[in-house]
């Protein structure tokens, strides 16, 4: 009777390290962003106390009104444009990665030709270079070209970043996929397009949807090769225009917290919308292997 | 009407053969089956019928028409896979009626046709449930209940059953015959089961290496192979080959024994010739419990070596002219190792393979 009393003591203790343990664990991660969302409510004055106010005493959308021009105060930072050139540029590259990408991964997945080891082996070493690096060369290039300062520049660029994961983690889904699945569609009358379309495609599709939140979430976050190659608001995103927020002796806290939070919000919507697309297995069941 | 018809077809990958020149004509309604080890090229064939391999070299004709560059589409043929291939993402009634809708039929005419085809197949009630939800028996139905609403010219089975249980596998293979029967469409099936093709064909074709061994009914395939590979591959246990020489009329074994050439192969024997003796376990039983009494037999004792009773039959390993083979003892008679019976050989019904090439003598 004791022993067993003692080991469900025993197990009860584990538990509660257990919890603990994660509980620190997720405070760590999540206390920053906690304080970036806290602050984007609070006047500088309570962001810069010292000793930390830790429990805000006022709260309100004042830093907000600030960064969009509304109310008394008035940042001069152009956060509309920096939203809407965030947003083209990020949706843009998103469509193109996932193109490139679907192209890509479903011709590594069922065909086979010439070189084919090598050119993955190239896409997975070109994802391995760290993309700052190639700010230097890419910001020669670019103004020779005229691509400096335009979202057409820094959407190529972040097409190239984002195609060689996309292509890989597709690939791998299309890979799930058995063939003989498109070969009966093809039998019972599709063409080859159509067998893709209606039968593989959609299989495909968590796979696909992961991919493009991936280089969505790349694209829109993105800061150190967008700081070299933008320089006005027809092309400054959202991530660059942060630093508007810092002065020659100040840095305007409350006005850049309010902004993050603006950078976080989309990002977090588009991951909750394709959330329910991401379960993966809707390719189990239909064949045995 | 449609007879499928190969004329010397070939299949390359690159510079490995895997079919090399077979020809095959399927008559209407006919049920063939092509069977053979691993990598006979057997599957392949059926896909090339099927308009999922290119055809290296020869023609293939389905009801008279050349069908080699036709898509599969275009040769309204249907197919069963072996994994099932069902649409993961479609319930049943959409799987069926899939073939149909790309062919543009109306609505209430696919309804119709899927409808009888449940019926077919009891599947029914199953309609509204997605691929994951059915067992290994009901994805089967399915499969070919997808293959027969769109009313081929042709079925084509690639090893539909490998992936059941064995007794699903004979429930299954009653219910694709049963179907051939109501259907009566032209089939074209694959299997390494020789089972499965002996049940089900009305023709068999034996493949070894990318070509056709034998074609023949299963009886006469069964009854008169034309090589050792056909003879031990048809039939289970697979029959007991022995080497010998042929003496006058006589085969005389490796040990001495001299056993008679049955009369009707005695005009394909010359002396000195280095034959295989082949006779099937059924042919050799216990005295009093073999299938057949009567006709010219030879009686000798033998000690068993292993006894794998089957219930009303055992499978009896013994030695024979210093070989192992296998003997059948029909009745439920419990046999111990060691113990030493009087085995009857059905001679008459013995065949003599050419040694060194290992077809039957009749066709040297």
């Amino acid at each position: 009777m004791t022993v067993s009393v003692e080991s469900r003591a025993s197990k009860q203790a584990k538990k509660v390290a257990l919890w603990l343990a994660t509980f620190l664990l997720m405070l760590v991660m999540c206390v920053p962003g906690l304080w970036v969302v806290l602050s984007a409510f609070r006047p500088n004055r309570e962001i810069l106390a010292k000793p930390p106010v830790w429990v805000p005493e006022e709260l309100s959308l004042v830093n907000f009104g600030k960064i969009f021009g509304f109310g008394a105060e008035q940042v001069g930072i152009p956060v509309g444009s920096y939203f809407t050139n965030s947003l083209i540029i990020a949706l843009t590259s998103t469509v193109m990665a996932l193109i490139i990408g679907v192209a890509g991964g479903y011709s590594f997945a069922r065909y086979r030709f010439r070189f084919k080891g090598g050119i993955f082996l190239g896409l997975m070493l070109f994802r391995a270079v760290p993309g700052i690096a190639l700010s230097l060369p890419v910001f020669m290039m670019w103004s020779r070209l005229g691509l400096v300062d335009t979202k057409l520049g820094l959407i190529i660029v972040y097409v190239s970043l984002n195609v060689p994961f996309t292509i890989w983690l597709i690939d791998g889904f299309f890979r799930q996929i058995p063939q003989a699945l498109s070969e009966a569609a093809q039998v019972d009358g599709c063409t080859r397009w159509q067998a893709f379309w209606k039968i593989e495609f959609p299989l495909a599709k968590s796979g696909i949807a992961a991919a493009g939140v991936f280089a969505f979430l790349t694209s829109w976050n993105e800061f150190a090769l967008a700081s070299q190659l933008t320089r006005s608001t027809d092309s400054k995103t959202l991530p660059v225009g942060l630093l508007d927020f810092t002065a020659q002796f100040t840095i305007d806290w409350a006005g850049m917290c309010a902004m993050a939070v603006i950078i976080i919000i989309p990002a977090l919507i588009l991951t909750f919308i394709v959330q329910k697309h991401l379960i993966a297995g809707l390719t189990f069941g239909g064949v045995k292997g | 009407m449609a007879e499928i018809t190969l004329e010397k077809v070939v299949k390359k990958y690159g510079a490995v053969g895997v079919v090399h020149g077979i020809d095959l004509s399927i008559a209407h309604q006919e049920f063939v089956v092509l069977v053979g080890p691993s990598g006979c090229g057997k599957s392949t064939t059926l896909r090339m019928i099927a308009g999922l391999e290119d055809i290296t070299g020869g023609l293939v004709k389905i009801g008279g028409q050349v069908v080699n560059d036709l898509p599969p589409r275009k040769r309204n043929i249907s197919m069963v896979f072996q994994n099932y291939a069902l649409y993961p993402h479609m319930n049943v009634r959409d799987n069926l009626g899939f073939g149909l809708k790309i062919a543009g039929q109306s609505p209430a005419e696919i309804t119709k046709r899927v409808n009888e085809a449940a019926d077919i197949l009891g599947l029914a009630p199953l309609l509204d449930r997605t691929p994951a939800e059915l067992s290994g028996g009901q994805r089967q139905r399915v499969a070919m209940g997808r293959a027969i609403v769109r009313n081929p010219d042709a079925f084509l089975f690639d090893e539909p059953l490998s992936n059941l249980d064995a007794k699903l596998r004979g429930q299954m293979r009653a219910e694709i015959k049963k179907l051939h029967q109501k259907v009566k469409t032209t089939v074209v099936y694959v299997t390494h089961d020789q089972v499965e093709a002996m049940t089900l064909a009305d023709r068999i074709v034996v493949m070894k290496d990318g070509h056709i061994e034998q074609v023949g009914t299963p009886m006469e395939v069964f009854n008169h192979p034309l090589s050792t590979f056909v003879a031990t591959f048809i039939g289970s246990p697979p029959m007991n080959l022995l080497p010998g020489l042929i003496e006058g009329s006589t085969v005389r074994l490796a040990d001495g024994t001299g056993v008679p050439v049955p009369d009707r192969l005695k005009q394909f024997v010359r002396d000195g010739m280095a034959v295989q003796l082949g006779i099937r376990p059924d042919d050799i039983s216990p005295v009093g419990h073999g299938l057949s009494q009567d006709g010219p037999g030879a009686e000798v004792a033998l000690t068993v070596d292993l006894a794998e009773p089957l219930g009303m039959e055992s499978l009896i390993y013994t030695r024979l002219a210093g070989q192992e083979v296998q003997a059948k003892l029909y009745g439920p008679r419990i046999v111990q190792p060691g113990e030493v019976l009087t085995f009857r050989l059905a001679l008459d019904r013995a065949h003599l393979f050419d040694a060194a090439t290992g077809k039957s003598v009749r066709v040297q």
